[in-house]
């Protein structure tokens, strides 16, 4: 961690931390602190009076029925965001890595929504599937389907889910070729060797090889769908109809800059932190032990 | 090539092929939507082909004052933001980290590791989960309506320390010995040798910055209350609001090509270096 050779102590690393250190202080460790503080707190309509609670504010978010709807919703929300576009990605790169001439191609065409920022996402799917103007309800009248995301929340949800995991196709389809490409080709020779076709092959070695992939990005994506997709939510549906798209990020904001309930905002604030932090550890220790072929 | 299989290689490419268009007919449609005039997409199905509008919306758009009946700055304002955030986020994120990191590596000094786990924690708390508290920080510091405010709260970051450290541990220590012994203090051997030995990881750390700072979205839109501060980004949102009374999807769908062109130019453009950074900030 340290290098063998290294400079005396002196002031002068303590100046070179000192910009960083500072920043996280102001801006990382007092804001937490003072979302965990507020926590404790009930503060009445008015700001006037505060009063120290202790854990009143948890307790009554562990029985809110909207709050638990909302925690259930984000499980499902990413759950649906991370198996939709970690497949199709899996599928993309299993057949752009069998590719010998064009793979670098197909790779410059997929990865640009990368680029893409959530809020812009969904306002080009919002456009898309408009229930007056878009292509999609157009399209969908056609097999029947009445097409209306501001009043069905299933719809509302689809549409969300579509617009997050197609963002995260990029992503997803980057890291997936990169660890198809790095398995040794003579594995893959002895197995076409041995008998197995393409698509056995792929099940029974490539799949299982880049597990780790898959394991490291179903955290990614977690996180993703949990923080990231607040532009989404927000540009696309507000959280409703009637909550049915209502994250656990958009509450957040939702109950602390538009309901103004400080105390119970920053009690979610605190729920979410936690959830961040053993988020971070699972993939920290994943990546301590990293599987090597 | 393991085997031939012509059938399975046409396959593969009509999958691809697939594959590329599913992924670029949402901008396909934008695209189209910003070259119509505003009463043609009004009338549903909107159009698949492009039209004749592009440059009239184009100029519309980036000089005229955006949507008609709106209160909002300009939109090359907007991207001026846009540009500043950006910039100012990753020069800012790869200039503190590269300091700390060269703190952490080439010196020993009390308290090291209690600095080195403050810097940790950073890397565990996204803005999102702790808006409010650092919104009254932003508050009292008087830094809202700023480019200090957009971007110096962001810039606190561990992935880049991490990197950077990362990278100093692999330069070997005779680099150092020899720098030594011609008589380089600490700061010439960090300008002349550390900088240039790490110019790559800069570079695809800053493609990756560059788009994070981009597409910032929650950020801007809690700290600027002032038009003329909005970014790109944020103001899609406002012109989503707009569009539920007076639909002119012809401005917004163009605003938003705008808003995406330059990280996607950034992207495509340094396809390597972006290729890079993504995957050495994650892993």
């Amino acid at each position: 961690m340290l290098k063998r050779v290294h400079f005396p102590t002196s002031l002068l690393p303590y100046l070179l931390v000192a910009p960083q250190v500072i920043i996280t202080l102001v801006f990382f460790v007092w804001p937490a602190s003072q979302a965990v503080y507020q926590s404790f707190l009930i503060e009445d309509a008015f700001g006037i009076s505060t009063e120290f609670v202790w854990f009143e504010n948890f307790t009554y978010l562990a029985g809110d029925e909207q709050y638990l709807g909302s925690f259930g919703r984000t499980i499902f929300f990413s759950v649906c965001v991370a198996v939709l576009s970690m497949s199709a990605a899996l599928v993309l790169a299993g057949f752009a890595d069998r590719i010998v001439r064009g793979a670098t191609t197909y790779r410059t065409l997929l990865i640009w929504p990368y680029a893409v920022a959530p809020v812009l996402a969904g306002a080009l799917w919002v456009f898309m599937f408009n229930p007056t103007l878009g292509i999609f309800p157009y399209i969908l009248e056609f097999v029947g389907v009445d097409w209306n995301h501001y009043l069905n929340g299933s719809q509302a949800m689809a549409l969300v889910v579509f617009a997050a995991a197609w963002k995260q196709i990029a992503y997803n389809f980057l890291f997936y070729l990169a660890a198809m490409q790095s398995i040794p080709r003579s594995l893959i020779e002895a197995a076409a060797i041995d008998g197995a076709g393409p698509i056995r092959r792929f099940w029974d070695h490539i799949f299982p090889l880049v597990s780790p992939t898959t394991f490291f990005l179903l955290v990614i994506n977690a996180v993703y769908a949990f923080f990231d997709t607040f532009g989404i939510i927000h540009a696309v549906t507000q959280g409703g109809p009637a909550n049915a798209t209502t994250i656990l990020v958009y509450k957040v904001y939702n109950d602390g800059f538009v309901g103004l309930d400080l105390g119970g905002s920053a009690a979610q604030s605190v729920i979410l932190m936690v959830l961040v932090i053993a988020m971070t550890v699972v993939q920290f220790r994943y990546v301590e032990r990293k599987v090597e072929y | 090539m393991i085997e031939n299989r012509p059938i399975l290689n046409m396959v593969s490419h009509a999958v691809l092929i697939f594959g590329v268009i599913i992924v670029a007919l949402p901008i396909w449609i934008t695209f189209v939507a910003s070259t119509h005039d505003p009463v043609r997409m009004t009338q549903a199905p909107i159009p698949m082909l492009p039209g004749g509008y592009f440059w009239e919306n184009f100029k519309q758009t980036l000089f005229g004052g955006g949507l008609s009946g709106t209160e909002s700055a300009p939109v090359w304002r907007m991207l001026i933001n846009s540009l500043m955030m950006a910039l100012m986020i990753s020069f800012g994120k790869i200039a503190i980290s590269l300091l700390s990191a060269f703190a952490i590596v080439y010196f020993k000094f009390p308290f090291r590791m209690g600095f080195f786990w403050l810097i940790f924690i950073t890397l565990m708390l996204p803005v999102e989960v702790r808006i409010l508290p650092t919104f009254e920080v932003v508050a009292d510091l008087g830094m809202l309506n700023s480019y200090w405010g957009l971007s110096i709260p962001l810039i606190a970051s561990a992935t880049a320390t991490f990197m950077f450290r990362q990278v100093f541990l692999t330069i070997p220590d005779e680099m150092l010995e020899s720098a030594r012994i011609d008589g380089a203090g600490p700061l010439r051997f960090f300008w002349d040798i550390l900088i240039p030995l790490s110019r790559t990881n800069i570079a695809a750390l800053f493609v990756i910055l560059f788009i994070y700072g981009w597409n910032q979205y929650l950020w801007p839109l809690l700290i600027t209350t002032e038009t003329d501060m909005t970014t790109i980004v944020m103001s899609i949102k406002q012109m989503l609001e707009a569009a539920e009374q007076s639909p002119q999807w012809n401005i917004i769908m163009m605003t938003a090509l705008l808003a995406m062109i330059p990280p996607v130019f950034v992207v495509v453009a340094m396809q390597r270096l972006f290729v890079q950074g993504l995957t050495e900030t994650d892993k």
